[in-house]
């Protein structure tokens, strides 16, 4: 059986207001989810939600009845903390249902602070500690070469999370085997938990990094939903090497009090915040 | 086994490698089943696996001294449909790499074999960095992580049939140090059972790997004293034969043995387990922390891993009965 675009693939400017609505139904749900739970890290949750967006309804083909079809497109979380988003892009692609947000890290949920494979359709693998994501994405893109699948492998990175010394040497192995239908896309709002990264613990230049370590890179405005569909729409096939996009982002992103603020990375919204957010995400 | 003194000599007939049981079988089962797959850290020649390299270098992922990286790279080969054998030197498997082995391998729950080489002590000489005696207490708490430590040839090949052909995570303790075969009573490897080698009522030895013929010959001595001990096969560290173990304490005492350290390993798996359903006094051989410098044999001499060292446990526990 072959897959498609799930859901059922629509183009030009309707394929944009797709992506745009489902954006804002992250933000939504992950933002309620938060402030339910008065737990989880919704200023990356609202930085990644258009990347998110973007590749579950414009670019990735899966199919949420078979979540583990031998073809379908790998996405992994590698910013594990950020299941506000990831959980909710899960849902609204239909992998579970909505309803099921409200459990957010509720007793015995399924929904765990950091995402579980074994506990919900739709997760590769599990992440939460930091720089797991690329490896476990280099191996899979392996194994697609030796069985001569097609299937692409996407990776999320943060960009706090490249300060992690794993994400390097899988970026090696990535370069070395020209793994061309792996992608990694990062999460660049220059912020992590503490400060900003370039105060912390300096990635810049970033796309100099990538591209001595084998990649393309393409760096885009992690908001532009145009952009984003472009970028990682592209056919892989006439690349020779793997793609890295920086997707320059902003954190808190669609909430002014949030923006590029770094007390949102696990702030949590009380009411009055939490209402004056719902109204601007709309 | 005879009933001598114990010393690297005893055993100079008929000694083999488990590592070429090791390579043997793989490529073995790499015949049979395509999906099995190699990952290593530059350790092709550690691991005797130049041979499996040779028939299938596109199934020899070496992924260079990155060792993160390779049990990640293993946990997805495994999402894409492989088999993957995480072959590296077991200090830097388990140690290096052990968020990787918790998260992508035992609590993601993948399909990842992990073969621990040369553990132990195995490098001697080159000191703690090298030894692996912590792996098994590392690893001890990942409870869906199957963890096999063979004694001879027999039991590395049933261990990896075994893992190849269970879905799921499992560990391989491969060792490097030479080892006769022991006279097993069972075939293959009774998935999650001990195996008794030797009835005996006065002191029980639970030992695995290279130290489970050491036991045997420690058995010899203390019979030639006319003690009776029981000599019961580990080889299962996860899970644990819990009941093979209260079994054991039937006799009153008993003595631990392995190529590791005392202290969480299968001393302390043992320890808890009679703590908490049948308490009797207990010796546990191993290593006490980081070992000095000195060859394997020289190490397993200091630290009493041997027939002579087992047998003075074994009295000392039984010496410690009613007390």
């Amino acid at each position: 059986m072959s897959l498609t675009l799930a859901p059922a693939p629509v183009s030009g400017a309707d394929r944009l207001d797709l992506v745009r609505a489902k954006a804002l139904g992250i933000r939504r749900c992950a933002f309620t989810m938060v402030h339910d739970a008065q737990l989880g890290h919704p200023g990356g949750d609202f930085s990644a939600a258009d990347v998110l967006a973007s590749l579950y309804f414009g670019v990735m083909r899966y199919d949420p009845s078979e979540p583990r079809h031998p073809d379908r497109d790998r996405f992994i979380m590698s910013k594990g903390h950020c299941t506000g988003a990831f959980y909710s892009v899960l849902a609204l692609a239909g992998y579970f249902p909505e309803a099921q947000l409200k459990t957010y890290m509720q007793p015995l949920s399924k929904l765990n602070g950091h995402p579980n494979r074994n506990y919900l359709p739709g997760i590769e693998t599990n992440t939460g500690p930091l720089g797991h994501g690329l490896p476990v994405a280099v191996g899979i893109a392996i194994a697609g070469k030796l069985t001569g699948k097609d299937y692409r492998t996407f990776v999320l990175t943060g960009d706090g999370e490249l300060q992690e010394g794993s994400n390097w040497e899988a970026a090696m192995a990535a370069g070395h085997h020209k793994l061309n239908r792996l992608t990694v896309i990062v999460d660049r709002n220059r912020l992590q938990q503490g400060d900003r990264t370039e105060a912390t613990n300096g990635l810049d230049p970033l796309d100099d990094k990538w591209r001595a370590f084998g990649f393309h890179v393409e760096m885009i405005d992690g908001h532009d939903h145009a952009a984003l569909l472009n970028v990682l729409g592209a056919d892989p096939s006439g690349r020779d090497r793997p793609l890295c996009v920086i997707a320059n982002t902003i954190k808190g992103k669609g909430v002014s009090f949030m923006e590029d603020n770094v007390s949102w990375h696990h702030g949590v919204p009380n009411a009055e915040q939490f209402a004056q957010a719902m109204k601007e995400l709309i | 086994m005879s009933a001598a003194p114990h010393s690297a000599s005893e055993f100079d007939a008929g000694l083999h490698d488990c590592r070429d049981t090791f390579a043997r079988t793989l490529e073995s089962l790499a015949e049979a089943d395509e999906r099995i797959v190699v990952v290593v850290n530059d350790s092709v020649g550690s691991s005797k696996l130049g041979g499996f390299k040779k028939r299938w270098p596109e199934r020899t992922i070496n992924v260079g001294i990155a060792e993160q990286n390779m049990v990640g790279v293993g946990a997805g080969l495994a999402n894409g449909g492989k088999i993957p054998f995480v072959s590296c030197a077991s200090c830097f498997l388990t140690g290096r790499a052990l968020e990787q082995v918790k998260a992508d391998v035992a609590y993601s729950n993948t399909n990842v074999k992990l073969c621990g080489q040369s553990p132990g002590i195995a490098y001697g000489e080159l000191g703690p960095t090298h030894h692996s005696i912590e792996d098994l207490a590392w690893l001890r708490p990942l409870t869906n992580l199957l963890t096999i430590v063979p004694s001879d040839p027999q039991e590395m090949e049933a261990a990896l049939r075994f893992a190849a052909a269970y879905e799921g995570p499992v560990f391989v303790r491969v060792s490097r140090y030479p080892v006769p075969a022991v006279p097993h009573t069972r075939a293959g490897l009774e998935p999650g059972k001990a195996e008794v080698l030797r009835a005996g009522d006065d002191v029980a030895i639970l030992a695995h790997g290279v130290m489970l013929s050491r036991a045997l010959a420690a058995a010899d001595r203390l019979a030639a004293e006319g003690v009776s001990a029981r000599v019961v096969n580990m080889a299962w560290m996860n899970p644990l034969d819990v009941g093979a173990v209260i079994d054991a304490a039937a006799t009153g005492a008993v003595v631990t043995v392995e190529e590791a350290s005392v202290r969480g390993g299968l001393g302390g798996a043992v320890a808890e387990t009679l703590a908490l359903n049948r308490p009797v006094p207990m010796e546990m051989v191993g290593f006490p922390g980081f070992v000095p410098t000195g060859s394997v044999d020289f190490l397993f001499e200091h630290f009493g891993l041997t027939a002579a060292g087992i047998s003075a446990a074994a009295l000392k526990a039984i010496g410690r009965k009613g007390r």
